[in-house]
């Protein structure tokens, strides 16, 4: 495998009318990480995950998802770059009209080229991959729990078998024992498809056990990105702040 | 860093290689689904030079298998993974339910769906009468923000298009009846027409339609929304009544609106009424003026703005009944809005004959 970066941000500048949300911010994750981008409320991290989808342009600087800038105009570069990558967002973004089945084969049956048994025995295998039973396939989104919808969200951003897997706060809102299972869900699936995974997250817990890289956002760029042990003992202020006293227990 | 996925059929032996992924597949996925299908099924599958496999590409190869696990297969630990997890799944087609309606049970169907509508409709209605009781004993409680806020929303931001609207309308009418009217030497008969029809009939029923499609679509997408983002509950829970806070002031303020709203229109449609007889019957701006009381009696006005008040009356009340349905989805937002608009603005005209019905013999000139 090339060890060209899958991620790859230089110089981002962002603001939002007077406030200046990232300054110059760098950051290349390479291929089969699984970062975990920490920062405090209102740090800017689901602005950069953002960016990351282009669903938001920065003020300044390049986003390069692949090896492809977010910018280049070819609209079918871009569409590939984007089969790539799966996105989790925070409260799920299910289509409220669509009922859980066709909200996981929608993004299947956009490709065009696959016949129903084929999509119908993918929803199903992810279903089982998130443990959900074939029959929830029937509910609509308004049906499930939070923690449902969650894992519906997870089934359809893993739905196209992305290279690239974005998380926004996946764990908040689950309970422990679930949080858990979610963990070792994404680490079998990033062992088994050879993933990439950048996430968002507030518990330590998901970030202890998923977490090979860890990316800390403050002071409007990136103040420290390296493997988890590295950064979770380094000294800087606000990494010894934010886990505590406790942070060697959690490796 | 995609590499291609590739097939090797040589004597009986089938070798994959490449990425056999989703991603790397679409490119060629037919030709790829038909090399599959000629490989014989006593074939010796060899994995063992595969890249990466992913669900969807387990999900090909296991149809293609005839569902079942090959002969002879070589394959690493974790694609056979892939593969198991493909192999367990169960075999089941759900049967995709699809209800076959008979016309009986469309019929009965949609007579639950009006006798609903209607129920909720008389729940709201009662609701605003227990919120006026309420307010009559606790006056200071009176939402005279959210009152004002609504006024000012779908009474004052109306005010230019009503204007443009009734402008038009009454240049229009009255240029097409003075054209008929010349013909019978009764020019001045225009002021009678005209005062009559907008001040009794269109003004009311222009700026009803036309507030339903502004005003009460916002209303009910505002209620919807609402419930959506929970933000009603949360309004409960600080123990602060929905109705009194969201619905009321939304059904008292357009029907205080209203009834001004056909003033301004029927005032508007008038004037242009008189400066297109100026042009073209050339009747002057004060002789209609002149007239206009004597062809018009004045019990006409105060039937169009009665009109006014009860039109602005049923559309807040349909409005707020179909926000009040909307569930928690983009779908039925959307359904919810149009049944508002179609339902207020149906409603407003049957109303509106049974107006005509009681006041035929009022207001109505004797030559």
């Amino acid at each position: 495998m090339t060890s060209e970066p899958v991620v790859e941000l230089r110089g981002i500048y962002t603001r939002f009318g007077e406030v200046t949300v990232h300054r110059d911010l760098s950051l290349s994750i390479a291929p089969g990480q699984i970062v975990g981008l920490l920062g405090g409320s209102g740090s800017g991290k689901t602005t950069l995950l953002r960016e990351m989808l282009g669903l938001m342009r920065p003020n300044a600087g390049s986003v390069r998802l692949f090896g492809v800038d977010l910018d280049n105009p070819d609209q079918l570069l871009q569409r590939s770059v984007r089969r790539r990558l799966g996105m989790l967002f925070q409260h799920g973004a299910l289509f409220s009209a669509l009922s859980v089945f066709d909200n996981i084969a929608f993004p299947l049956r956009e490709l065009r080229c696959l016949d129903e048994d084929w999509i119908r025995r993918l929803v199903h295998l992810k279903l089982a991959m998130v443990e959900l039973e074939p029959g929830h396939g029937a509910l609509m989104p308004a049906e499930l729990s939070g923690g449902m919808v969650k894992r519906v969200a997870l089934a359809r951003a893993l739905a196209l078998e992305p290279e690239l897997l974005l998380l926004d706060e996946p764990t908040a809102g689950l309970d422990p024992d679930r949080s858990q299972n979610f963990v070792d869900l994404v680490a079998s699936l990033q062992q088994s498809l050879g993933l990439t995974v950048v996430m968002v997250t507030h518990d330590l817990a998901t970030l202890a056990g998923l977490a090979s890289h860890v990316a800390v956002l403050a002071e409007q760029h990136i103040v420290a990105f390296g493997p988890k042990e590295n950064v979770m003992t380094s000294d800087h202020p606000f990494v010894t702040g934010f886990f505590g006293a406790d942070r060697r227990k959690l490796l | 860093m995609i590499s291609a996925p590739r097939l090797q059929l040589e004597s009986g032996n089938v070798s994959l290689s490449g990425d056999w992924t989703l991603a790397a597949m679409l490119p060629e996925i037919t030709d790829l689904q038909s090399a599959l299908a000629v490989v014989p099924s006593t074939a010796h599958w060899n994995l063992s030079g595969l890249g990466r496999l992913d669900s969807a590409a387990a999900v090909l190869l296991w149809r293609n298998w005839g569902r079942s696990w090959p002969v002879s297969l070589e394959v690493s630990e974790p694609h056979r993974t892939v593969l198991a997890r493909v192999a367990d799944l169960p075999d089941v087609v759900l049967p995709h339910e699809r209800v076959r309606l008979s016309p009986v049970l469309l019929a009965g169907g949609l007579a639950l769906k009006a006798l609903g509508n209607l129920r909720g409709l008389v729940a709201v209605f009662g609701q605003f009468l227990l919120d006026m009781l309420y307010l009559l004993r606790h006056p200071r409680e009176f939402p005279a923000r959210e009152f004002s806020a609504n006024l000012y929303k779908a009474g004052a931001q109306a005010l230019p298009v009503t204007a443009l609207v009734g402008f038009l309308i009454g240049i229009t009418i009255s240029y097409l009846s003075a054209l008929q009217l010349r013909n019978f030497g009764a020019d001045l008969f225009i002021v009678n027409i005209l005062g009559i029809s907008i001040i009794r009939e269109l003004g009311p029923v222009l700026v009803a339609v036309l507030v339903a499609g502004r005003s009460g679509s916002a209303m009910t997408a505002q209620i919807g929304v609402m419930r959506v983002t929970e933000e009603i509950d949360a309004l409960s829970t600080m123990g602060i009544s929905r109705s009194l806070r969201v619905v009321f002031p939304k059904i008292f303020g357009l029907t205080v609106a209203m009834p001004l709203l056909v003033l301004w229109i029927s005032a508007i449609a008038l004037f242009g009424g008189m400066v297109a007889a100026l042009l073209q019957l050339d009747l002057s701006l004060s002789y209609f003026i002149d007239n206009l009381p004597r062809a018009v009696p004045v019990a006409n006005l105060w039937i169009g703005l009665g009109k006014g008040l009860v039109f602005g009356f049923v559309i807040a009340l349909v409005s707020c009944h179909f926000g009040l349905r909307v569930k928690p989805n983009t779908e039925s937002l959307s359904s919810n809005t149009t049944s508002a608009v179609v339902t207020s603005i149906t409603t407003v005209i049957l109303v509106d004959a049974v107006f005509a019905i009681f006041t035929r013999h009022i207001g109505v000139p004797q030559l």
